[in-house]
């Protein structure tokens, strides 16, 4: 085994006590971004790259990939703390992980989705480290058509399941699309509804609208009971890692297809915040009391936290074998490689390998590192719910308002924020669901470019959809999916018909 | 039904309806601007946004006329109790936002910070006031100087000399 | 990512020219020196003023707070990626006392970028480093701004485009690649709307007679890889964004769209060399484009002010870090300041504008 023999030359490498230590700023440097909403990864290696000029390539790459680690880890702080994600891929793990700490049970999700990022990173390392060539190649057969099957799925997977009345669901999705538009139209070019405002030219981010949506209207719905947060009594004791990780196991099933989920979403890259939806929409789905999710499931945060670190990890490869990034982190990260002279794409693999295998290595270990620090904080994390809620509050629209800031440094954003915040409040009192909304916002822009480039190839065939048996499959399962409320639907008739004692089956939207 | 007084599920109902229609309506107005069929690149920008405005149209409407027809049993959306909190959260919060572009975000969430501990929480004035510029301060050393992400920023900084 | 795309977002200025056009001095120079001569000849004239007034900034004028450097294009684009790597420069050889602050402004093409630079009028503190879309924004959406409304600090470089084509397709010359055009719709695949890739697209189909169906991306790198894996037929990539998959054999260049060969003779492939590639008019094609990679600043600065980022960027060219990018991306190392900058610039833009118009791509 070469790689094996290369990747021990990796650890070698990364070992030194130099490099261990780069690693640790690294994660902790991660895990603050992660934390705070609008500061992504990409700000924090943007930020660094120029001071690692003056280290050795592998040095600087590793405190890089280790705040791209540390980000991925601290996405899920804000989220199940105060249901507000601190990067797109955790909006997932607010369905059932905010639940949770409501119920003072912050500290067991904390656990889980760290547990979990981990085992869906190492899942994606692995494969990364033996089958990467061969997974490479696989994502040059991704096109346009190809690229919407795999959106399309993410939606049915998730769509159906929802729990509002099905109309409000169709508003609230709809709203979603509509609000993904505004801004330029990148296959023509042309600005949509933006009614002659420059402010809406740069369209409705979607960290912007979930920091709104999700964040404040949360404030506002608490605050309705009194001025305090619930869930402020979280037990806190160090055992609470010891007695999740003693449940985990029994999950395993749901891990590895949440990982798998996350590799192939990474690889073909349609990245990390996809992946998430669609795992916990298939977890969803494939539990036997599927209606409980979103109200505090342990397996509401395992699904969607393996799949984003999974798919997060495995950005890494087409961005290191083809040069394309899954992410804007990844993207930044790619850039550094540059500036050090080295060229992602196919030769690096073969005439960087010192570096390709320190790199490998540095994940293994920048993962392990990562789980234990983030570990070790958990109950300093959980403990933030017990500071007054006068002064939490207040810390919370601060950084939120920061955060929407810097996604893309405009004022404007801070007063959409508050706009979306009141919209969020309302909504949520109505029962509208807001998970639609923002699925359709984060991937209505990209589904809409595919479906388009798809037609411009075809030149407006519908065919292109199933023209071959890669995208044809995709498409097949997708319809599956979203068919299978309809069918469950009329099963579910046919039970109660005969035993009056039918399980609860998702409604249909 | 609760004896409480305030606002009428039913009115927030017919209102969250109405402008989603609206904003419906907006979409297939601008849509039509701009094209909806085929052009010489593709489906036109604007054939997306013309389905979903009509979409969200229908579905709403169907809202609508169920909000119409249960308001007299409808709830309380809330309570003016309730509202009168949600208020002071809210009213505090848009002045925030609204003071940034003048203030700058530092002094406007050194503000907002002492306000709440203050009014919220009844800390006194002073320790209010203390962890306003605690928070203040720390957010611009993580952020201007740390992160050297620029935030806005109001006369007092450019006084200081940033 | 920088080979992402040196214009994943719609890119840097640009200089397209047909046979005639660009006369003038800046397109003499252009057309009539090799690269080389030209920089250190004619281009040292472009730099005369500038090479005085490094010495005379440093007494009269400094930046006094960070400095703002505005791209005005997505995070992880080419024109990022070169804003991060002056950055990255200026704070290595510590050129600069104040720091220097990326600041992405992508929205709506750039415009969003392009407007905040316009409202800071007289605003020493900010820099904007500009792609195509300085000329292409504009024209296609309507959004009020013109280079005009900003003061041109200096040319940088100018960004190559190469014909691409996957290495197993048949064509291995421009002749049998316009032949075959002419047969069926070929699909050519590129980096954002209306922008330089599509207008190199019309050029292409002015000169071969051929029409094309364009597929636009969202960045160069994932033009590349969609070209190898055959999901269009030809790309116009940048050289950084599709050089690895070509010496990987997976792409193959037709033609650079230039008016000389790129001046690169190290081996990039076991046979071929960035200089072995044939230009577009040796093969028979009258098309020339190259995209602008410049700096600007507000308008209403004073001439102390922009004398400083003059001889701030002129010891930025004098770095290694910087000819090592330029090697790599296989850049136009054309540079310009001053007076001969602007009139390149009122060139490349109506220029455009009759490109634009020609192609129907005016708002």
């Amino acid at each position: 085994m070469e790689e094996l023999g290369l990747l021990m030359q990796g650890f070698v490498v990364v070992m030194e006590p130099q490099n261990l230590l780069l690693m640790l700023v690294g994660i902790a440097l991660g895990v603050l971004i992660g934390v705070l909403p609008g500061l992504g990864g990409a700000n924090g290696i943007a930020i660094l790259l120029p001071l690692t000029f003056a280290m050795p390539p592998v040095s600087a790459i590793i405190m890089l990939s280790c705040i791209y680690w540390g980000a991925l880890f601290g996405g899920a702080i804000t989220s199940i703390l105060f249901n507000i994600p601190g990067e797109p891929w955790s909006v997932a793990t607010t369905f059932d992980g905010y639940p949770m700490a409501q119920q003072g049970k912050a500290a067991e999700a904390l656990t889980a989705a760290f547990t979990s990022s981990f085992v869906g990173a190492f899942v994606a390392i692995v494969m990364i480290t033996f089958i990467a060539p061969v997974i490479a190649g696989f994502a040059l057969r991704f096109g346009p058509p190809e690229f919407f099957a795999v959106m399309f799925l993410s939606f049915a997977s998730f769509v159906g399941m929802s729990k509002g009345p099905p109309m409000k669901t169709v508003c609230a999705m709809m709203l979603g699309f509509l609000l993904a538009a505004v801004g330029m139209d990148t296959v023509t070019g042309q600005l949509r509804m933006t009614f002659g405002s420059t402010e809406m030219i740069r369209g409705f981010d979607f960290l912007v609208a979930v920091i709104g949506l999700f964040g404040i209207s949360e404030i506002l719905c608490s605050i309705e009971d009194g001025l305090r947060f619930k869930g402020e009594r979280a037990r806190i004791d160090a055992r609470v890692v010891l007695k999740v990780w003693a449940s985990l196991p029994k999950h395993w099933w749901l891990a590895l297809r949440s990982s798998l989920i996350g590799c192939w979403m990474g690889i073909t890259p349609a990245g990390a915040t996809p992946a998430s939806f669609m795992s916990y929409g298939v977890a969803r789905r494939m539990a036997k009391d599927g209606a409980s999710f979103g109200k505090g499931r342990i397996e509401g945060v395992i699904a969607p936290e393996t799949a984003a670190h999974a798919a997060g990890t495995s950005a890494l490869l087409p961005m290191l074998t083809l040069g394309v990034p899954g992410s804007p982190t990844a993207a930044v990260l790619l850039g550094g490689l540059i500036m050090w002279g080295l060229q992602p794409g196919p030769m690096l693999f073969v005439e960087q390998k010192d570096f390709v295998w320190g790199l490998i290595a540095s994940m293994y270990l920048g993962n392990v590192v990562g789980l234990i620090v983030v570990l070790v904080a958990v109950p300093w994390f959980a403990a933030i719910l017990r500071v007054p809620f006068s002064i939490i509050a207040a810390i919370i629209l601060v950084v939120c308002a920061i955060g929407a800031f810097t996604v893309s440094n405009a004022e404007f954003d801070i007063t959409l924020m508050l706009i979306f915040g009141v919209i969020g409040y309302v909504l949520k009192k109505l029962d509208y669901p807001l998970a639609p909304l923002v699925l359709a916002l984060v991937l209505g822009d990209r589904t809409e470019e595919a479906f388009r480039q798809s037609l411009l190839i075809s030149q407006g065939s519908l065919g292109v959809f199933f023209s071959n048996w890669l995208v044809s499959s995709i498409m097949a399962l997708g319809f599956a999916l979203l068919l299978w409320p309809v069918v469950s639907w009329v099963l579910e008739r046919f039970n109660a018909h005969r035993s009056r004692t039918g399980p609860a089956l998702p409604r249909g939207a | 039904m609760s004896a409480e007084r305030g606002l009428r599920m039913g009115v927030v109902e017919v209102g969250t309806a109405l402008a989603f229609a609206l904003a419906g309506a907006a979409a297939i107005g601008d849509s039509l601007r701009i094209g909806t069929g085929w052009g010489s690149d593709g489906p036109k920008s604007g054939t997306f946004p013309f389905w979903i405005g009509l979409i969200l149209i229908a579905a709403s409407t169907a809202t609508l006329v169920q909000a119409v027809r249960s308001r007299a049993e409808s709830g309380l959306f809330a309570s003016w109790a309730q509202l009168r909190l949600v208020a002071s959260v809210l009213v505090p919060t848009a002045v925030y936002v609204g003071a940034i572009p003048f203030t700058g975000i530092y002094v406007a969430s050194a503000a907002l910070v002492a306000w709440f501990m203050h009014r919220l929480g009844g800390f006194g004035w002073a320790r209010s006031a203390a962890a306003g510029l605690a928070v203040a301060v720390a957010c611009f050393l993580l952020f201007e100087i740390w992160f050297l992400v620029q935030l806005p920023k109001g006369p007092l900084e450019t006084w200081l000399g940033y | 990512m920088i080979y992402l795309n040196f214009r994943r977002n719609p890119g840097v200025v640009t200089r397209f020219q047909d046979r005639n056009a660009m006369p003038g001095k800046a397109g003499m120079m252009l057309k009539g020196c090799s690269r080389r001569s030209l920089l250190m000849g004619a281009g040292a004239a472009a730099l005369a003023p500038s090479l005085s007034s490094p010495a005379l900034a440093q007494r009269g004028w400094e930046p006094n707070r960070p400095v703002q450097f505005i791209v005005p294009a997505g995070t992880g684009g080419g024109a990022d990626q070169m804003a991060r790597v002056i950055q990255g420069i200026v704070s290595k050889h510590k050129l600069m006392r104040q720091p220097m602050v990326v600041v992405n402004k992508a929205g709506g093409a750039g415009a969003e970028g392009f407007l905040e630079a316009k409202g800071a009028r007289g605003n020493p503190h900010m820099i904007v480093i500009t792609l195509s879309n300085l000329f292409t924004t504009p024209l296609a959406t309507g959004v009020p701004f013109n280079w005009q409304d900003l003061t041109p600090v200096a040319m940088l470089a100018l960004d190559e485009f190469v014909l691409w084509v996957n290495a197993e397709s048949p064509w291995k010359t421009v002749a049998e690649f316009a032949a075959a055009a002419k047969q069926e719709r070929l699909k050519l695949g590129g980096t954002g709307s209306k922008q330089e890739d599509q207008i190199i697209g019309v050029a292409l189909s002015k000169a071969t007679g051929a029409q094309f169906t364009y597929v636009p991306y969202r960045g160069g790198g994932e033009v590349a890889v969609q070209l190898v894996g055959k999901h269009v037929d030809l790309t116009v990539n940048n050289p950084i964004e599709a050089v690895t998959h070509w010496r990987s054999g997976a792409l193959r260049p037709l033609c650079v769209f230039d008016s000389q060969r790129l001046a690169n003779t190290e081996k990039m492939t076991d046979t071929m060399a960035w200089s072995d590639i044939p230009t577009a008019k040796e093969s028979g094609l009258d098309v020339e484009y190259l995209m602008l990679r410049g700096i600007f600043m507000p308008a209403g600065v004073q001439p102390a002010q922009l004398a400083f980022y003059e001889g701030l960027l002129e010891k930025v060219r004098e770095t290694p870090d910087w000819r090592e990018l330029m090697q790599q991306g296989a850049f136009n190392t054309t540079t310009m300041t001053g007076d001969t900058f602007r009139e390149w610039l009122t060139k490349e833009e109506a220029k455009h504008k009759t490109l634009m118009q020609e192609a129907g791509f005016l708002a």
